[in-house]
């Protein structure tokens, strides 16, 4: 679809205007698992102005092959991804690891030059905002406290925030837009961003250790008084909801994007 | 076992597990510390990178640069091209001296080559000096740990060996108390001792000379008590001038303990006179490395251990679960070179989450080569049958619209009617964590539906 105007940053502030075709990549254990993630994604780039193409059939990106040493079986799932997403200007997408996945490790032996070119139109949905729309404001309100876990490969992978591990000046993409989240409250659990255990099959390869991660993940922020954990990756928060909800716990998740949406 | 299931074991134990990770936690935030502390952190670690990636490049012409400058200093050099060849050179050293009993200050890699087991078989026993290592060395058992060999025992644990072992009084589990027992006994070992084998923390190829570092002082006391001092090391030590120290240097102790320097930091260059001074400079795998393009990098490790620290599937699973000489993020992506059957699992103890790159003071990207080992042990056939037809499936249903389309809704369906085929106790995602909610409709068809709105 062919986007013919589009007003970057709402509210009467037209910065640009763009011919543009932006489609939506929904990764696979989102859209079966979790649709209102994918929706509240599609209206949130919908309120901000743009048209999104949701182009029909996709699937994964590969990635759960891929890290699991099965890289050389990915071929048709790439064959298909590149297929279905070749001659887009943008892809977004609202998972920090499969967005990294893509970026690192998309190719294709049928087409090779648009795998190419995907890897680097590819973009997280937080990044997009912040990077290529300059989101400033938003009609968005959240009166919650809420904790903040940095997935680990939007963070170290995408760089979408400071590390605390490098001696770089901070920064936070996604904390800058929920800070355009009004009534939002907003805290870091102690350890700012270690890893929650999820990792893929690792959660099930090393159950033990991988829920051992997350439960010190939930304690922090549950120590924070928080009432919900947000995050750029849907699959961190899945497996930080499986913990929680096994053990009753008040905390909720809910997808960035669910909060941004949120009027 | 895997690492998997020792790493159970591990965490049964919760209480200890807990402590583990804090401590060694505590350890990576002192070292966020020390590193905050100077503002040219990041280029110190750039620089560091770039002087081991340019002396790997040219290892051959430097060995050789070191050796001649080494023998030229009067220093006895001795090439191993494995962990045997290396045990064999030492022990005809210690046998042309006569020597029963020996003191050993840290050395990863005489653990590497079993030195101390195979000079058993020969009669020879060593006393390992370092307070860690000899506290692991009474209780017969191997490291956890690169620079703190003892991290997984708490005090009971070092009292009850001590007890047994050096005559300690059962209960008394004051540190300063067993320290001064330790020490005592060790200082015996230092004066009795007639050849004292050391590690080697860089080699620089300009002057001949090594350099050691130690908190306890132990290499320098082994060292300048005994009349012949052997040191082993990896022909990766490397480092072309002397001037290239001070960025290791400044890097070492800030990324291991957050100390800005160790205590001992010696120079070796020469024998004293009248003594004897032996090199062994050992390959065992590592040429085999250096010819990787992909996993060449991993010898630029100094051995600091800030990615056993930061590592949060270390702290949680304890070095002996990685049952590999070098345990953590680095033994994971070191190990497979030596013995791919044997370490196959442990590329895949990692949630490939990056903080161990990131800590990395000479920058290996350790992440990245966990990612490639995965492949290569997979395409090498180490990974189970099961695990492979498991990934086929996948790969099918998410490479074919159809197929997915089909396998989401079959598996939400099951979900909601029959849960107990999904929520049972061979479900290792269900043990201790409920499963997501399958909504009736995934986001596609939803979007079908609505495509207008
Ligand atoms: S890999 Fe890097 S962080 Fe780990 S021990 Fe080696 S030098 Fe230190």
């Amino acid at each position: 679809m062919m986007v013919t105007t589009c007003s970057f940053g709402k509210f009467g502030l037209v910065k640009k205007i763009l011919q543009v075709k932006i489609a939506l990549f929904i990764p696979c254990y989102i859209d079966q698992f979790y649709p209102d993630v994918a929706k509240a994604t599609y209206f949130l780039l919908k309120k901000l102005g743009l048209s999104v193409d949701v182009p029909s059939g996709q699937t994964c990106c590969g990635q759960p092959m891929a890290n699991s040493g099965y890289n050389h079986l990915s071929a048709s799932c790439n064959k298909h991804f590149t297929g279905i997403f070749q001659g887009y200007d943008f892809i977004v997408s609202p998972s920090a690891s499969c967005v990294l996945h893509i970026r690192e490790h998309l190719s294709s032996d049928n087409y090779p030059d648009q795998a190419e070119s995907i890897r680097k139109q590819t973009f997280e949905l937080t990044e997009f905002m912040t990077d290529i729309l300059k989101v400033d404001q938003l009609n968005a309100r959240f009166p919650h406290r809420v904790g903040i876990h940095q997935g680990c490969h939007g963070l170290r992978g995408l760089h979408l925030a400071g590390m605390s591990e490098t001696m770089l000046p901070p920064f936070s993409k996604p904390e800058q837009l929920l800070h355009l989240v009004s009534g939002i409250e907003i805290c870091y659990p102690e350890r700012i961003d270690e890893c929650c255990g999820f990792g893929g099959s690792f959660c099930v390869f090393e159950e033990a250790v991988s829920v051992s991660m997350g439960e010190s993940r939930i304690s922090e922020h549950e120590k924070n008084q928080v009432e919900f954990i947000t995050s750029n990756d849907m699959s961190c928060l899945m497996h930080l909801e499986g913990i929680l909800k096994r053990k009753k716990s008040p905390v909720r998740v809910k997808h960035i994007a669910e909060i941004l949406n949120q009027e | 076992m895997n690492h998997a299931e020792k790493a159970e074991r591990f965490i049964a134990d919760k209480q200890r597990t807990a402590w583990h990770d804090e401590t060694l936690w505590f350890i990576r935030s002192k070292r966020d510390t020390a590193a905050q502390k100077l503002p040219e952190w990041e280029q110190l670690r750039n620089w560091a990178s770039d002087i081991k990636a340019h002396t790997l490049s040219r290892l051959d012409v430097y060995l050789e640069e070191f050796e001649r400058n080494a023998i030229a200093n009067g220093i006895i050099v001795h090439w191993a091209k494995d962990g045997e060849e290396h045990n064999q050179i030492i022990e005809k050293i210690l046998k042309d001296n006569q020597c029963k009993r020996l003191v050993k200050s840290k050395s990863m890699l005489t653990e590497e080559c079993h030195l101390n087991a195979h000079l058993k078989t020969v009669g020879i026993e060593v006393i390992d000096t370092d307070l860690g290592e000899r506290i692991v060395q009474l209780r017969d058992e191997p490291p956890s740990h690169i620079v703190l060999p003892a991290i997984h025992l708490k005090k009971k644990d070092v009292s009850d060996v001590f007890t047994e072992k050096l005559g300690a009084t059962p209960g008394n589990e004051d540190p300063e108390y067993l320290t001064r027992l330790a020490r005592k006994s060790l200082r015996e070992e230092f004066l009795q001792s007639e050849v004292a084998i050391t590690g080697v923390n860089f080699a620089i190829a300009e002057t001949g000379g090594i350099v050691i570092c130690t908190n306890e002082g132990n290499a320098d006391m082994g060292v300048n008590n005994a009349r012949v001092h052997i040191a082993c090391m990896g022909i990766e030590k490397l480092l072309p001038k002397k001037e290239h120290l001070g960025v290791f240097i400044r890097l070492l102790t800030r990324s291991a303990t957050g100390q800005p320097i160790t205590i001992y930091t010696s120079h070796y260059r020469k024998p004293k006179p009248g003594k004897e001074m032996h090199l062994v400079i050992v390959d065992n795998g590592r040429t085999r490395q250096l010819a990787s393009d992909d996993f060449r990098s991993s010898l630029k490790c100094i051995r600091c251990a800030a990615c056993f620290n930061t590592c949060p599937v270390y702290r949680r699973s304890g070095g002996h679960s990685y049952d590999a000489v070098v345990a953590g993020p680095i033994g994971s992506i070191l190990s497979p070179n030596y013995d791919p059957k044997k370490h196959a699992d442990l590329p895949f103890a990692s949630t490939l989450c990056g903080s161990c790159s990131n800590v990395c003071p000479v920058k290996i990207d350790i992440h990245d080569q966990l990612w490639k080992w995965r492949q290569t042990l997979t395409q090498q056939g180490y990974t189970p049958a099961s695990k492979t037809l498991m990934m086929r499936v996948m790969a099918f249903m998410l490479g074919h619209r159809g197929a997915y389309a089909i396998a989401g809704k079959i598996g939400r369906w099951t979900l909601r009617q029959f849960p107990q085929l999904i929520r049972n106790r061979w479900n290792p995602w269900y043990r201790q964590r409920e499963m997501p909610d399958a909504p009736k409709e995934s986001f596609q068809e939803w979007f079908k539906k609505h495509q207008k709105i």
